[in-house]
């Protein structure tokens, strides 16, 4: 026979399927309402964090995604076993949020701007980046260069994925690598860094944003706030690794709240398309091409060994 | 030192365990060799260059012109000291981003001169501290992998000690990847990994194991291109020997690279970590319903549309002023009320 106690928790009276308690102010929230509010605290301004098909729905216009290589899944390269399977967490972390990976990419539109979008969602296993979210992003950031369309990559994530060991950690350089030749190609990215973004996603792509917005109290930081208390034993500030700490120290454009996202990056992209394509002669004889005005013709540095839009696209930034 | 890969599997797992842990202790013994070691052992000639013109001078990071035989080269490296003075003066090889912009401004002089790059890693990681925060460690690594990614000049990396995580891997992309037979590369400390899986940091030994961190097991993964041996118990043992090796390969791989068009070069770098990775492709719809029976009439119109949508024949529907639903996971996995960080 259960013990019956003199007193109920007081959560019960608060079905959890119903209401959820804003971890800022504690107040009890009636979900429907949450969601209605964009999973905003209505009292606060507390920003839950937001599932990939719900960001997308937000940012997007109706009707305009279509989701690009959905087919993509994690194998476990190491045979990585820790207090479970690899392979098992995985398992877990697909029927729990119904998402193959951490990452979404495709083609969709804001406000009738055309854009390549990557999502990433913080439910699928802390949102880390293997080689399937590295492969991704990669991917995105390789169409909106060749389809010379605006990129806008929205990064929630705790950082590489451990049980992928340096194939993780290779992710950092291969998202880097590309967004060297978007930036060659005068593509722009905007870079969308919402609560958390932190180890080695923000460590490049997310960085690297021509423009780097973020959600207010947003957590962005190199290492977790544990690890810098812990191993270093300083005393950090109020307000430490979060997104207005980083906007006050001049790695952030702009702390957008989400409501006005969606119109945030309507007005950027109105004003910052791809840079024009001009016709130049190629210089391997293989007739005319296109490629983009960048910097390096304005500064009038041509390279002989340069022959073709690839390579300028290749070239390392900040020559001359 | 026997190298014992994981793939070829010892049955008493102890043993393993032990063998790994003592290559992590040799990557990390105070007497081994550092870069400026290496390069003096290295160089005919070595002039070390200071500061990012944008901050201060990291002492974490080292970097310089030097002639290896005939190659006139740029280095920059990881610098960790040999006594706990030194070692305290060199942040022990952890790096505050104007260290990492150090590297940025040596890799553009050494493409503006048409000089090759060497980079010696070797570092616990990235500093963490608050310093390092505010001054944008993580967009300096982020800029320096960049850099380094296309760079128009050939770049060696050789990972010496510790290739700890992003702080290593800020230096460590280049046409060529070495590494001394004792390094260790890793995406996070055996500790870390062994705190956050395991919960416990005793547990740093198998995480040393699982994570594959040995200069031979990345060899096997194609995350390194070659393992240079050590002499005798390992390179803290004859510093000389060492670098007379590490020389013979560095100087090898710069007479291969040297020949190469600079646009291939670059090209193939790209290749180089464009293929680095491991997944495949399966079947578009996830038959999730059957793993997840009775929660399945709780999935909704989007989960649907998903579907749909995985399926590549459809587009997400839904608009900013349909009100968003409940999220499945915190439906299946969690009570609402808690919000991790």
């Amino acid at each position: 026979m259960p013990i019956k106690l003199p007193f109920r928790p007081r959560r019960q009276e608060f079905p959890p399927d119903l209401w959820t308690r804003c971890p800022d102010c504690g107040e009890m929230l009636y979900n429907k309402q949450l969601e209605k509010n964009l999973r905003v605290c209505p009292k606060c301004g507390h920003h839950f964090r937001l599932r990939v098909d719900a960001r997308l729905r937000l940012l997007l216009d109706q009707n305009s995604f279509a989701e690009r290589d959905g087919a993509l899944k994690s194998v476990d390269p190491l045979g990585f076993i820790d207090q479970k399977p690899y392979l098992d967490r995985l398992e877990a972390a697909e029927v729990s949020t119904g998402l193959r990976e951490a990452a979404v990419w495709g083609t969709g539109s804001i406000g009738g701007h055309r854009v390549v979008i990557c999502a990433m969602d913080f439910a699928f296993m802390g949102g880390s980046m293997g080689s399937v979210v590295g492969e991704k992003v990669t991917r995105a950031i390789e169409a909106a260069r060749s389809d010379r369309l605006p990129l806008v990559i929205v990064s929630s994530s705790g950082g590489a994925r451990m049980q992928e060991g340096t194939l993780a950690l290779m992710q950092l350089a291969k998202t880097c690598a590309a967004l060297g030749r978007l930036a060659g190609a005068g593509v722009p990215y905007i870079s969308v860094m919402t609560d958390p973004t932190t180890g080695g996603v923000f460590a490049s792509f997310a960085a690297l944003g021509d423009v780097n917005l973020a959600e207010p109290r947003a957590l962005i930081g190199f290492a977790g706030a544990r690890v810098a208390a812990g191993t270093i034993a300083e005393e950090l500030p109020p307000g430490f690794q979060r997104a207005e700490f980083l906007l006050e120290h001049g790695f952030l454009d702009e702390v957008v709240p989400r409501p006005q996202l969606r119109d945030r990056l309507i007005a950027l992209l109105r004003l910052f398309r791809p840079a024009p394509l001009v016709p130049v002669e190629s210089q391997n004889g293989t007739g005319p091409m296109l490629r983009s005005l960048g910097l390096m013709d304005v500064l009038g540095d041509r390279d002989e060994t340069r022959g073709s839009a690839e390579a300028a696209g290749s070239q390392g930034p900040a020559r001359g | 030192m026997q190298a014992g890969t994981l793939h070829e599997r010892d049955p008493d797992h102890a043993a393993l365990r032990e063998q790994v842990w003592t290559r992590v202790q040799l990557a990390r013994n105070v007497r081994r060799p550092h870069a400026l070691e290496l390069m003096r052992h290295m160089a005919a000639e070595i002039v070390e260059l200071h500061g990012d013109r944008l901050f201060r001078d990291d002492p974490a990071i080292v970097g310089g012109l030097a002639r290896l035989d005939r190659h006139r080269i740029v280095f920059v490296g990881h610098q960790k000291g040999a006594e706990t003075d030194e070692n305290i003066r060199r942040n022990f090889g952890m790096p505050h981003p104007e260290g990492y912009r150090k590297g940025i401004r040596l890799f553009q002089l050494a493409e503006r001169l048409k000089l090759p790059v060497v980079t010696i890693v070797d570092t616990p990681g990235a500093f963490p501290g608050q310093a390092s925060e505010e001054r944008g460690v993580a967009e300096a690594i982020a800029r320096s992998i960049q850099v380094l990614s296309g760079l128009r000049t050939p770049v060696v990396v050789v990972i010496t000690g510790e290739g700890g995580s992003g702080g290593a891997v800020a230096l460590g992309v280049g046409d060529v990847v070495l590494a001394l037979e004792n390094a260790i590369y890793s995406v996070i400390s055996p500790e870390g990994c062994a705190s956050i899986l395991w919960r416990s940091p005793e547990a740093a030994q198998d995480a040393a194991v699982a994570m594959r961190l040995t200069a031979a097991d990345q060899a096997e993964l194609g995350v390194i291109d070659q393992v240079v041996a050590e002499p005798g118990q390992g390179a803290h043992t004859d510093h000389a020997d060492t670098a007379k090796r590490l020389k013979a390969a560095i100087v090898a791989r710069l007479d291969e690279l040297a020949d190469q068009p600079v646009d291939a070069l670059v090209q193939a770098r790209y290749g180089r970590f464009r293929d680095m990775g491991a997944w495949t492709t399966v079947e578009p719809v996830v038959p999730r319903s059957e793993r997840i029976g009775g929660l399945a009439e709780r999935w909704g119109l989007t989960d649907r549309l998903r579907g749909l949508l995985e399926s590549g024949r459809a587009t997400l529907t839904g608009s900013v002023e349909q009100p968003l639903r409940p999220q499945a996971g915190d439906l299946a996995d969690e009570p609402p009320l808690r919000e991790e960080v």
